[in-house]
């Protein structure tokens, strides 16, 4: 294959997130960028969170395929600006999280950056019944990016990618 | 700039991560210890994603603190192989959990301190330290968000809830001073716009502490108390020596092994 920026992304757009397997790690943002040198390139990426533990399976995953399929010379770099927000996932990416059970993060709003607002103001429709009679149950889930709400007419709990 | 002068502030700068780096990294390793031991689950996975977010922070800093040093070390060896003296946390991090009050009180007086200082701090001159306060700050945004609301519950709740909130914030008060405590070093890194100066900082949190502390029902101590502090001179409480024995034991004992 060529070497050139976007077959390297069609790659990279098999790797799948591995705590959220329904999504690829380019449309979640964690690739930022593919620079081409002279038969090397570099893979630039960024975390979710700050100690998100799946980045070093990403990485692992990313060095994989490519070698898979000829690659051998290319770096991985992590960056940490622009800083992640999930106000770059797409809406179809977030069509995606919300069939696999996860409430996909809305835009990112004023109460999201400021602790000094209560988060319980906000109405998050339940995933699964499209109810809004909905509650956060904790600000912390099973993942880093990941909070837990319940939802009182289908009595399911369930899980919301949060915004950030 | 001459040579002497990048020199200097080099160093300041590497003092300045190793306290970013060493607060997340200590008050991390504290929060993992509630691993399986959380009053509830909800808790228990709260306290360690909180620990895992700071581990993460602390991360790149330190790796950040090793490339302006220059002199080889990686993040491992300055989490893994400097000893007490070498540590620039604050001594409010280090202090035992105790009870779940303590540890909230803790987590409160830090995250509000971390929420001023990064919310300026992504102004700084030097964007590697920019870029990092940054993504901390989203983080930092839930943890505080979350000692804030249990500070409530606990001050609001029982009698029991509100004499055990008394007594910690009794006990960890005379730390907090030291969290606006500048070295010179720190002081000039403040004057070449690197890191936000602490007058704002500090006024803003006093504000907060006290307004939040009216809602909950707490009286702060009163009167001349003795503050304590040993940030930039290397002074700690006996806490952290028998921390830094768990948390270093593998890479002492087995250099250079991997897992």
């Amino acid at each position: 294959m060529i070497l050139s920026k976007q077959n390297i992304i069609s790659l990279l757009e098999s790797v799948n997130d591995p705590e959220v397997p329904v999504i690829n790690i380019v449309e979640l943002g964690v690739v930022r960028d593919v620079t081409i040198g002279d038969e090397t390139f570099e893979v630039k990426i960024t975390p979710t969170y700050s100690g998100c533990p799946a980045m070093k399976v990403i990485e692992d995953d990313i060095e994989q395929v490519l070698k898979a399929n000829g690659y051998n010379n290319f770096t991985i770099k992590t960056i940490f600006a622009p800083v992640w927000t999930t106000d770059w996932m797409s809406e179809v990416t977030k069509q995606k999280l919300k069939d696999y059970g996860i409430a996909p993060p809305d835009k990112v709003s004023p109460i999201d950056h400021s602790p000094f607002l209560p988060l319980e103001k906000k109405i998050l429709p339940c995933p699964f019944c499209d109810s809004k009679d909905t509650f956060l149950k904790s600000q912390f889930g099973s993942t880093a990016c990941k909070a837990l709400y319940f939802c009182n007419s289908c009595a399911q709990p369930f899980e919301h990618f949060k915004c950030i | 700039m001459s040579e002497t002068a990048q020199i200097e502030i080099n160093t300041a700068l590497f003092e300045y991560c190793l306290k970013l780096g060493d607060n997340g990294l200590i008050l991390g390793h504290r929060l993992s210890e509630w691993c399986g031991h959380g009053p509830i689950l909800e808790e228990d996975i709260a306290m360690t994603n909180i620990a895992l977010d700071l581990v993460g922070q602390a991360r790149g800093f330190l790796t950040y603190a090793a490339e302006v040093e220059g002199k080889g070390r990686t993040e491992d060896d300055l989490a893994y192989l400097r000893d007490v003296m070498q540590f620039r946390n604050f001594i409010l991090v280090e202090q035992p959990n105790g009870d779940f009050a303590h540890t909230m009180t803790r987590q409160y007086f830090f995250s509000l301190w971390a929420f001023l200082h990064f919310s300026q701090l992504v102004k700084s001159t030097d964007e590697t330290l920019a870029g990092l306060a940054q993504k901390s700050l989203k983080e930092i945004t839930y943890h505080l968000r979350h000692a804030s609301e249990w500070m409530r519950r606990l001050g609001d709740g029982t009698k029991e809830s509100n004499s055990r909130l008394q007594q910690a914030v009794n006990n960890l008060w005379i730390y907090t001073e030291e969290l606006f405590v500048n070295s010179e070093s720190e002081k000039m890194l403040t004057k070449e716009n690197i890191l936000p100066g602490n007058e704002q900082i500090k006024a803003d949190w006093n504000e907060r502490v006290s307004e939040l502390m009216t809602e909950c029902n707490i009286t702060l101590p009163a009167g001349n108390i003795k503050m304590v502090t040993g940030i930039n001179k290397g002074g700690h409480s006996e806490h952290l020596g028998h921390l830094l024995a768990e948390m270093q034991f593998l890479p002492r004992a087995y250099p250079n092994s991997q897992w």
